[in-house]
């Protein structure tokens, strides 16, 4: 396993390459002069001279990449254009930001998804399967942008339970912390838990009509125990490949998310640096988190050989 | 005796009370200011926060006058190339740095010369600085500059600590140092920013707050939202739609001041190839443009009445203003005219690049549907606002439509625009006398002969239009009616002195 895992990681070295070539290239082929979006409403000609060298714009585009890539191989991502902070400092300040809202979210999608999809195939054809059905269909269609405002004026702004918008750290205060992220993380696992009902429920169909199941129920085993203990074990090795592939749809998620919610996380800081043509910070994130959906490829390979017998004797 | 005690006892109290919830001071703005650096910075957003931050040596009055701040008093010699300044005293900064006339020869020093700076052309016409004792400074001028201290009423005059602004150099904004009511505390970026009451500050007895908060919030909704659930003190930038709603909730109140800026239509007159058009070339279809919108349906129908309509680079109510020439009203019949004079009789077609907001959008929708009754075809090229502006420098461009925040000192509002080979003159417009004029009207400090120049530039700019000005931005703060004492100015900044909380 461990030959696998080193096979994968060189395997993984060319990738990363493509991709800070391929991030480095979009950027320049945006259109808008980021020196110009950074020199203020007064654009003084002296000023944009100054930061055309200070940033290196006049350099050939090789030579941009190859001083851009030296800074990264000894962990300096440059800094930000707009703000003068380091990107690796606003990288560390953010990540766990959305790290915090995307396991949130999934504990959200898990909880609402699963028992929805087991229900929904057990009661087939029934009012319950309906209206999981129509449920799960809505939190696939309604927008997360209108979803998130409606959601603020109810609980925020009418009821005053939780807070309209922000972020505290849990390091601060865990419980408002909490309560926070709490209307975002619904507002992101609700799209999630759809997908996660409909595969939990296709699943679970396939799966109740195979002849263990029918044997189970033929000793007369419980329902309860049949459908949990028997059909759900078997179903769920697809749903925790979806899980999984789920965590990438949760970042991209996060970036409207947080947007609404003003949450200061990886999304929001994104978005900023597109639109100020914050062309350090983009770079930053961008290989950031294609570097860490590789790991968790690699990670997602190595479980299903700890998972799958078979496998390890290949 | 004992009512007396009593009295003060309960007064006590109630004062303890008062300043224990009156603590922190939460205040949304519309997005994450820059560098907090008064020389490098360039947003507005981080101008606010400077209010708190950073003193400057005058400010403004709601009416646009100068007044004291740091420097107490000041005078000009008799051809306007010196200006003398009394430098208030017992001032320090954050870092316990006192403020002289030292600090002030080093911050004007530091505008000028750090390569970082962006406050260059704001200061260019100083050629040197006279320390003439502990707090008395004379500033020389290589040739008269009447917006001189007009820009020491914004960020070219903000004083920041020369012993701090020496160790950190260009980072000076991740730690900034001023004098202002308050002093950094931290910074999260596009989360927030805090800052905490300094306690030798001058003028400490009208500051109420132990901490202000700036919390960026890009949503309108989502601002109004903060404010109603209690969640903030203040907003900035109310959204028109939303003034009627936040005027009926007797817990929010709604303060507007009319904007120094204005927003309207530039045209390419002579910016590369694309300058040469039948629109770059003929200001009769400019006029025709004009005369085709109602500049009054517009404030109605897409500002909800906030935004005050304008023909001139100065809003109305500006003293600057040229009262003889008034906003037109709408004439189809004579836009018609005019287009046939210019030889299209049958119509003409015209493509106008807007930001891509909604705001934007919609106005540009309306002048669309106004000016095509009057056989003018427009075509909008909605754009990411950093993509515009470079293609309106680079001249890609037919017209745009595009504004400007404002600034304190007229020359400000036009000069940058309007003069051969000026910065900011996009449409590249030239001609001699109005040049003449506002170079003149930059140079006296008799503000009576500067009125007389801006008055005929206008004259000529309203025949020949190179940009069709439409109307005045307001800006619109709500607050919680808890909040008390604060005063709206047309510089849109959010001034702490004197604003106090109530339960």
């Amino acid at each position: 396993m461990l030959s696998f895992v080193a096979r994968r990681i060189v395997i993984a070295i060319p990738t990363v390459i493509l991709i800070s070539i391929f991030v480095f290239g979009l950027q320049k082929l945006l259109p808008g002069d980021p020196i110009l979006a950074m020199a203020g409403e007064e654009r003084d000609p002296e000023t944009i001279a100054f930061l055309r060298e200070k940033y290196r714009m006049n350099d050939p585009v090789w030579v941009q990449y190859l001083t851009w890539i030296k800074g990264v191989l000894t962990g300096d991502l440059g800094i930000s254009l707009r703000t003068n902070q380091p990107v690796t400092e606003l990288i560390a300040q953010k990540l766990p930001v959305t790290i915090q809202l995307a396991l949130m979210a999934l504990v959200f999608a898990l909880v609402i998804g699963i028992p929805a999809g087991i229900l929904s195939a057990v009661k087939k054809g029934t009012i319950t399967d309906y209206i999981a059905n129509v449920v799960a269909l809505s939190g696939l269609s309604i927008p997360n942008f209108w979803l998130g405002i409606m959601l603020i004026l109810l609980v925020a702004v009418n009821w005053q339970v939780l807070p309209a918008s922000g972020y505290v750290p849990p390091s601060e205060d865990l419980w408002l912390s909490l309560k926070t992220m709490l209307m975002p993380a619904f507002v992101l696992g609700t799209a999630l838990a759809a997908t996660l009902m409909r595969h939990t429920r296709s699943a679970m169909l396939g799966v109740l009509k195979s002849d263990y199941v029918r044997t189970a129920r033929a000793k007369g085993l419980a329902e309860r125990r049949v459908i949990l203990k028997h059909a759900f074990r078997n179903a769920l090795t697809p749903i925790v490949t979806l899980t999984a592939l789920l965590f990438g749809e949760l970042i991209a998620g996060a970036v409207l998310t947080e947007q609404i919610f003003t949450i200061p996380g990886f999304g929001k800081l994104v978005v900023d640096a597109v639109f100020n043509r914050d062309y350090a910070v983009v770079q930053g994130i961008v290989l950031v988190t294609a570097m860490g959906f590789i790991v968790m490829n690699i990670l997602a390979d190595a479980a299903y050989f700890v998972l799958n017998p078979r496998l390890r004797k290949q | 005796m004992t009512f007396r005690k009593t009295t003060l006892l309960a007064a006590l109290l109630s004062a303890t009370a008062l300043s224990a919830q009156a603590a922190d001071f939460r205040f949304a703005l519309e997005s994450d200011p820059d560098v907090l650096d008064p020389d490098q910075s360039r947003t507005f957003v981080g101008r606010i926060v400077y209010t708190a931050l950073c003193d400057k040596l005058v400010d403004i009055t709601p009416e646009l006058e100068i007044v004291p701040q740091l420097a107490t008093e000041w005078s000009w010699n008799e051809d306007g190339t010196q200006l003398t300044m009394m430098l208030r005293e017992g001032v320090t900064f954050h870092d316990g740095t006192p403020f002289d006339a030292e600090a002030v020869a080093a911050n004007i020093e530091r505008s000028q010369t750090m390569e970082e700076s962006r406050r260059k052309s704001e200061v260019a016409s100083i050629s040197g600085t006279e320390v003439l004792g502990s707090h008395e400074i004379r500033i020389d001028l290589s040739q008269p500059d009447a917006t001189l201290l007009a820009q020491f009423a914004d960020r070219a005059g903000m004083m920041v600590s020369p012993t701090a602004a020496e160790e950190a150099g260009a980072d000076f904004g991740l730690n900034p140092v001023c004098s202002g009511p308050f002093k950094f505390e931290e910074r999260v970026a596009q989360d927030k920013i805090v800052l905490s009451k300094f306690a030798e500050y001058w003028n400490a007895d009208e500051i109420h707050f132990d901490t202000v908060t700036y919390l960026p919030i890009p949503d309108s909704t989502v601002r109004l939202a903060n404010l109603q659930s209690g969640d903030v003190d203040a907003i900035n930038r109310l959204a028109a739609t939303d003034v009627a709603q936040v005027r009926n909730d007797p817990s929010l109140q709604v303060e507007e001041a009319v904007s120094l800026g204005y927003q309207g239509i530039t045209f390419n007159i002579d910016n590369g190839d694309r300058g040469d058009n039948p629109w770059g070339n003929d200001a009769r279809l400019r006029k025709a443009l004009e005369l085709a919108i109602d500049r009054n349906a517009i404030n109605q129908v897409v500002f909800e009445g906030t935004a005050p309509a304008g023909n001139q680079a100065f809003p109305p109510n500006s003293p600057w203003y040229d009262t003889s020439i008034p906003v037109p009203e709408r004439d189809v019949e004579a836009a018609r005219a005019l287009l046939a004079e210019a030889g299209f009789a049958d119509g003409i077609d015209l493509e106008v690049q807007a930001p891509n907001s909604p705001v934007n959008l919609q106005l540009m929708q309306v002048i669309q549907s106004m000016a095509a009754e009057a056989g003018i075809n427009i075509s909008i090229t909605s754009k990411e606002f950093a993509t515009m502006l470079s293609d309106q420098t680079a001249g890609d461009f037919t017209a745009s439509q595009v504004g400007w925040s404002g600034r304190v000192d007229p020359d400000g509002n036009i000069h940058q625009f309007m003069t051969t080979d000026a910065g900011l003159n996009d449409a590249k417009y030239s001609n001699e006398e109005v040049d003449r004029l506002l170079d003149e009207a930059r140079v006296t400090t008799d503000e009576a002969a500067r009125k007389e120049s801006y008055d005929a530039a206008a004259k000529i700019l309203n025949e020949e239009k190179p940009i069709v000005y439409l109307y005045h931005e307001t800006w619109i703060w709500a607050l919680d009616d808890d909040i008390e004492g604060f005063v709206p100015y047309p510089d849109g900044m959010f001034r702490l002195s004197g604003v106090t909380k109530s339960e």
